[in-house]
């Protein structure tokens, strides 16, 4: 049984192309469907978050399922799009798929790292792929395991501080800047998972009104739905800024959205009441040198990072340390599963044993005469527990803790010198 | 006057108590300082009311006297903003401000007798309402300087000792309007006033004495801060600025004044009139 993991997120794919196959997530039904349609599939799990689109699946037979998924997927993308979205798969297999997995829970591939929103969506998808019955052991385990992994990282390290200490700074500067929030309105350019993070602690922090403007109405319309705001198009971010006191920016787009004289106008048109600029997209939204404008304060992110000074040095280490607990986690669970192959090997020799064991004592007993019941017994006894002592310290080397590569090899010769598998040791002959 | 030591000693008690809730940020200094310096106008208030008993008139006979009275009208103004619309750290630099005008007024010489035809209601409210005025805008002042602190450390995005400690730049510019409006009523009032006694006594509205003709020029600049602040919203960095070199100018005028000899508003010339 193969792991396997084939996906596309931001850094291989536009959003346009993480769009489409981020429609799957809604009504994951139909995909489930198919996934367990396919022979070489055994568990399958599907979740997408903001800035990603990711299958992981158990398959006894990788060579086949995988250019099956990958077809699944490419074909979500309609045709004109089968080169860009060949060219932004990914495909991780075994530890590289645990690590991935790992890595996308603790928040270390996220754009902002450590933000703790992906962990959510990820419960979320694994509970619809439970409901669905698409997992099964492996990916039950691995999962489970995912999310201890991401609360072992987010408790050991500092990395889920980051995330929420940037949109803490946000809110303590807008606070520096307006005093209460509770009369004022914020705009979110864009929706990206930072953005919502941020929108959320101005939400707590009593906002009164939140205008959401989106390049695409739909996903606009939803987000402003979850926090009770309206939706606007781009077009109309002029007159917007207008009304608006806080703005968050975060959209993809490769180039400024807001210039400096475009702010200057509003500034005029506002009366200069003071503009809380937040430009967390990469590449930038806003021109850095609205900044020079009276009344108007743009922070990007690293200025956001900036504000909890420890926090800049602290990034990287972070990270590194993170990344640690999930190296080690990876090879814990690696070993869990060899464990599972080991498992299934022992009982078949016991089996096997036993069925010996059996067939031996119906033979001979005949033999002996009338026997009581206690020497019959006893007898019983003795056969089985010959053949256990005899198996007894091939066990104990099974379960050694050997290096994984040499343990299945190990698995494999026991499993051929008890022909525990009559079936393959034909083509052994 | 013991009780102006009395309240030069509560403003000093109470500066230091301040100075103590800006580096420490904790409420109970804050409301230690504030009775601290309630008990200190309480016995300034009564020292310039037993003045005004026995001489008969305003303690403003001599630059000293000007100075006891600005301070006190500064205690005052900033009493009622605290109640009104509290901004905290402000006391910590109005209060050294009043105890320094306090212990100047108290080395420098004593108020002499003033002319029956000085002692007239109108030249009361012309003094109380000019003074009045000139603390509110030491307030706007003071808080233009906060101001430029903590929009210098948002801007710079450099986050050093005073970003926490100093209120948000909304609340000190809407100290600086509201400053700035009321101070600008007292100090209209108070050339009205002035100049309707100057038309009673000395029979002309307007001498350009140096001291009328700098807070003419104080009044310009604070009349057209407000108007572009209602017309084209001057806020924040630019208002702060101006509240500051308004202040300049009337500080000037003040003391400067009384070293222009042929200004009869000098203090200490107080009796002789041109």
């Amino acid at each position: 049984m193969t792991l396997v993991l084939i996906g596309l997120n931001h850094k291989t794919a536009p959003v346009e192309l993480r769009e489409k196959l981020a429609a799957l997530a809604p009504e994951p039904a139909a995909a489930y469907q198919y996934l367990r349609e396919l022979q070489a599939v055994q568990e399958a799990l599907l979740y997408a978050t903001c800035n990603r689109v990711e299958i992981l699946f158990a398959s006894p037979d990788p060579e086949t399922a995988i250019p099956q998924v990958r077809q699944f997927l490419i074909a979500q993308g309609g045709e004109a799009d089968v080169q860009a979205m060949q060219q932004a798969l990914y495909v991780y297999r075994e530890a590289e798929a645990v690590s991935h997995l790992f890595q996308v829970a603790c928040g270390l591939d996220s754009m902002v790292m450590g933000e703790p929103q992906v962990l959510g969506q990820i419960k979320a998808a694994y509970r619809q792929g439970t409901e669905q019955q698409a997992t099964g052991p492996l990916l039950n385990r691995l999962l489970h395991k995912t999310f201890s992994v991401a609360k072992k990282v987010r408790s050991e390290t500092g990395i889920g501080g980051l995330a929420v200490s940037v949109s803490y700074a946000a809110v303590e500067l807008a606070r520096k800047i307006f005093g209460s929030l509770t009369d004022k309105t914020g705009l979110l350019i864009g929706a990206g998972e930072m953005a919502e993070l941020a929108v959320e602690h101005l939400k707590r922090h009593g906002v009164a009104r939140l205008i959401v403007a989106n390049r695409t109405v739909e996903r606009g319309l939803e987000l402003a739905g979850r926090f009770g705001g309206e939706a606007v198009s781009l077009a109309e971010l002029p007159e917007q800024l207008l009304r608006a006191d806080i703005v968050i920016s975060s959209t993809g787009a490769p180039e400024l959205i807001l210039t400096k004289d475009q702010v200057k106008g509003v500034m005029r048109r506002r009366k200069q009441r003071p503009l809380f600029l937040i430009d967390i997209a990469v590449p930038r939204d806003l021109d850095p040198a609205i900044n020079d404008l009276d009344n108007v304060y743009l922070y990007n992110i690293d200025d956001l990072q900036g504000v909890i000074q420890a926090n800049l040095h602290h990034r990287q280490a972070e990270a590194v340390k993170a990344q640690r607990i999930i190296d080690v986690e990876t090879q814990k669970f690696l070993q869990w599963r060899e464990t599972l192959a080991v498992t299934p090997t022992i009982v078949a020799l016991v089996d096997k044993a036993r069925q010996i064991c059996q067939s031996e004592l119906k033979k001979t007993l005949p033999q002996l005469g009338p026997l009581t019941p206690e020497q019959q017994k006893s007898l019983e006894v003795l056969a089985e527990s010959i053949a256990l002592k005899l198996l007894h310290d091939p066990f104990l080397y099974l379960k050694r803790n050997h290096h994984p590569k040499r343990r299945s090899q190990d698995i494999d010769l026991t499993r051929r010198l008890f022909n525990l598998d009559p079936d393959r040791s034909e083509d052994l002959r | 006057m013991w009780l102006l030591y009395l309240a030069l000693a509560s403003y000093g008690v109470a500066t230091l108590i301040w100075l103590g809730y800006v580096w420490f940020q904790k409420e109970s200094y804050y409301l230690a300082g504030s009775r601290t310096i309630a008990l200190g106008w309480l016995c300034h208030t009564l020292a310039l009311l037993v003045q005004t008993l026995t001489q008969g008139f305003f303690p403003v006979g001599s630059f000293g006297a000007a100075l006891s009275l600005f301070s006190w009208a500064l205690i005052t103004t900033f009493l009622i903003l605290n109640w009104r619309y509290p901004v905290k750290v402000l006391g910590a630099m109005v209060i050294p401000m009043a105890a320094m005008l306090l212990s100047g007024s108290l080395i420098l010489p004593r108020p002499q007798e003033l002319p029956a035809i000085l002692q007239s209601f109108w030249l009361s409210f012309h003094i109380a309402a000019a003074l009045l005025g000139n603390a509110t805008f030491a307030l706007a002042f003071l808080g233009g300087i906060l101001y430029l602190i903590q929009e210098r450390q948002i801007k710079s995005k450099k986050f050093g000792f005073f970003y926490r400690r100093l209120p948000s730049l909304e609340t000190l510019d809407a100290l600086n309007y509201y400053c700035i409006n009321i101070g600008f009523v007292l100090l209209t009032l108070g050339i009205i006033s002035g100049s309707l006694y100057a038309q009673y006594t000395l029979g002309t509205f307007w001498q350009w004495d140096p001291k009328e003709t700098m807070t003419l020029m104080a009044w310009l600049l604070y009349a057209g801060l407000l108007h572009e602040r209602l017309v084209k919203g001057w806020r924040g960095r630019r208002a702060a600025l101006l509240a500051i070199a308004g202040f300049v100018v009337l500080m000037v005028t003040f003391v400067g004044a009384d070293f222009w000899h042929r200004s009869y508003h000098r203090f200490d010339t107080f009796g002789r009139l041109p």
